[in-house]
């Protein structure tokens, strides 16, 4: 648990802690509605595709920090729900597309409205299938299984011809949605940012909830929770499920705002890069993932506008990260934050 | 016969997974350390085996090269990197160790590019033997099962017939006690490493020929040997030999014989799509079906 957690908890002193946050949420609200007008006075454009890439994968990060943070559940599989909301909004618009239905029983679609929700339907039943396997196990095998599970799904795909196999599925459009021109790069990033608010609203509550607690208390002490009538292996089970459906959601924008998708989506090394931008940002935290998604978003095109073995710099960037902080990102702000009242 | 044969393929691919996880499972059992960099040390022994027998044209030399090679890395990442780690939940070492597979990849990809290293299968193994009547085998395929037998026997031997051994095996149950008998634990836990690094390089070097040398060789194999230590139990040396085997046989048959049967049933082309998906998923299946049924694993250690 952290410590300004904590101490929001703690009654009377969480009123002296909350203005400050809800000014600084505010001043984070109104920066990020302004980035596209800024960027286009700046003469600098891509500066929305970034912050767009920021704001789907901190759904993604969030989504893992609600079972690797606030749960303790290390899972390695993690890109597997991102990859198949990709490829629910991806097939979605192929059967659209060529108006063939999938299993020749569903229609295809280009609204948002329907991909979106299929796409995290879809995600969240894998995971309630993987997670109900994995969950039977826990600690290093956990680990092992979730990585295996993701695999599994990576090589399925890669075998799915009819889908593009290793060449991934192209969208020649954004997915519609009424009243807005979701082909706007600036309107999909306010789509993008609007989804990371919405899901960043429900893990605040979640984590604040009695079965957020359950969570958090399984994760410090299994068998005290246990003692008290708790069955840890359903509210895992539940936290994984929605986990699955938030990985699902940042699936189906990536695919909507890349307008492609590939196996290279569920790939394992897309897993040890969101568990890193949690890691990186501060697990546990709300704020954290975000904070994580944003640095590692940006160390990425920084490092690889500048050269072409930037995964060698990201590696020992990372590596100096996990060996000489502890905590994340959000920690080192919470310290500089109280070092300076 | 082609069962026969195909069954043989299957041990010899098992027995690169055993070496492997082997590895893994020593150096989990031992020090509860979770190294994802292990497939970058199989992949060192490949890529040095490789250059050396470039270079010298030795097969002896090679193998010497490759596993001094791996062992030499492994010690050296136990000492920088992993040493700090023991106290660390599983996390931490789960995200160092994929760091290092990012610096490790890339490092070899500035030395010896993207392409593909074909690594020529030395003359004097090149050829075939008949085992039975009607069983042709290649010599290389062979000497690998039996080296790779002969190994796992040592490895038996030393674990459960030697000192060491019983350290290793005392250090996995009750470390602290260990350390009180005044066991210098630290070296104890380097050597382990290098062990298990020099297990991994020998598998790497072994693979070589077989299968072509290149950047994230070690990752595919990693995850397998990964599914092979929850199928057999973890901590479990003879857990991770008998996984081996299993998922080395299930993989090699369901690629060799999937095809055939499906065509049987299906047309041609779909019989081949789903067979190429379903036989690159089986092992995993078979995991799945493992943790159904066992979810510690076929032979788990102690608990």
């Amino acid at each position: 648990m952290t410590s300004d957690s904590l101490e929001s908890r703690t009654g009377d002193r969480s009123i002296t802690i909350v203005a400050p946050r809800l000014l600084a949420a505010v001043l984070v609200g109104v920066l990020l509605a302004m980035l596209p007008p800024a960027g286009a006075m700046l003469q600098v454009p891509s500066v929305v595709g970034l912050a767009t890439q920021v704001m789907i994968y901190a759904i993604a990060a969030m989504s893992l920090n609600l079972v690797l943070g606030y749960g303790g559940l290390v899972t390695f599989g993690h890109a597997a729900f991102f990859g198949l909301g990709g490829y629910a909004v991806g097939i979605l618009y192929q059967h659209f597309a060529d108006s063939s239905a999938f299993l020749g029983f569903f229609p295809g679609s280009d609204a948002l409205l329907v991909a979106i929700p299929v796409a995290m339907l879809v995600s969240a039943a894998a995971a309630a299938g993987i997670g109900a396997l994995s969950l039977r196990t826990s600690g290093v095998p956990f680990i092992m299984i979730t990585l295996a599970f993701a695999q599994m799904v990576f090589f399925l795909f890669v075998s799915l011809k009819a889908y593009g196999g290793d060449d991934g599925l192209m969208m020649r459009r954004r997915d519609v949605l009424p009243f807005l021109n979701t082909r706007d790069d600036a309107t999909f990033y306010y789509i993008c940012l609007m989804a990371a608010a919405a899901w960043f609203l429900l893990t605040a509550c979640i984590v604040r909830s009695r079965f957020g607690f359950v969570l958090s208390g399984l994760r410090q002490n299994e068998r005290r929770m246990m003692a008290m009538g708790v069955a840890p292996y359903r509210y895992r089970l539940v936290a994984f499920i929605i986990a699955g459906a938030g990985a699902g959601l940042a699936g189906a924008l990536m695919a909507n705002h890349l307008r492609f998708v590939s196996p290279d989506m569920m790939h394992w090394t897309k897993s040890g890069e969101l568990m890193m931008m949690v890691i990186l940002g501060g697990a546990g935290t709300l704020t954290g993932p975000l904070l994580g998604a944003a640095a590692m978003v940006l160390l990425e095109t920084l490092l690889a506008a500048r050269t072409e073995n930037w995964q060698l710099y990201l590696g020992f960037i990372l590596l100096a990260v996990v060996m000489l902080t502890r905590g994340g990102l959000a920690a080192l702000l919470g310290r500089a934050g109280r070092a300076q009242p | 016969m082609i069962i026969l044969e195909q069954i043989l393929n299957g041990v010899q691919f098992g027995i690169t997974l055993f070496l492997m996880s082997a590895g893994l499972t020593l150096i989990f059992g031992i020090m509860g350390v979770i190294n994802l960099a292990h497939g970058s040390l199989y992949m060192i022994g490949a890529y040095a085996a490789a250059l050396v027998a470039a270079y010298t044209g030795s097969v002896g030399l090679a193998l010497l090269g490759g596993i001094a090679a791996a062992a030499a890395s492994g010690i050296l990442i136990e000492f920088v990197v992993v040493q700090r780690l023991y106290q660390r939940d599983h996390l931490d070492q789960v995200l160092a160790t994929f760091a290092l597979i990012l610096i490790i990849n890339q490092s070899a990809n500035m030395l010896f590019g993207r392409q593909p290293l074909f690594v020529a299968m030395p003359p004097s193994l090149s050829g075939s033997v008949t085992l039975l009547p009607g069983l042709v085998y290649p010599v290389y395929r062979l000497l690998v099962i039996v080296l790779g037998l002969s190994v796992a026997a040592g490895l038996f031997l030393l674990i459960h017939r030697t000192r060491i051994g019983m350290l290793v095996r005392a250090g996995a149950t009750h470390r602290q006690m260990v350390r009180a008998l005044g066991v210098n634990v630290r070296l104890l836990y380097t050597a382990v490493f290098g062990l298990g690094a020099l297990l991994a390089g020998l598998a790497g070097v072994i693979a070589g020929p077989i299968t072509s040398v290149q950047v994230g060789m070690g990752e595919q194999i990693l995850i397998l040997a990964f599914v092979v230590v929850v199928i057999g139990g973890l901590g479990s040396v003879r857990g991770a030999f008998f996984g081996a085997l299993v998922a080395g046989l299930v993989d090699t048959l369901a690629r060799a014989f999937l095809p055939m049967l499906l065509r049987q049933l299906m047309g041609g082309s779909n019989a081949d799509a789903l067979a190429s998906g379903l036989s690159s998923i089986s092992i995993y299946l078979l995991m799945a079906l493992v943790l159904l049924i066992r979810p510690q694993g076929l032979l788990a250690g102690k608990p």
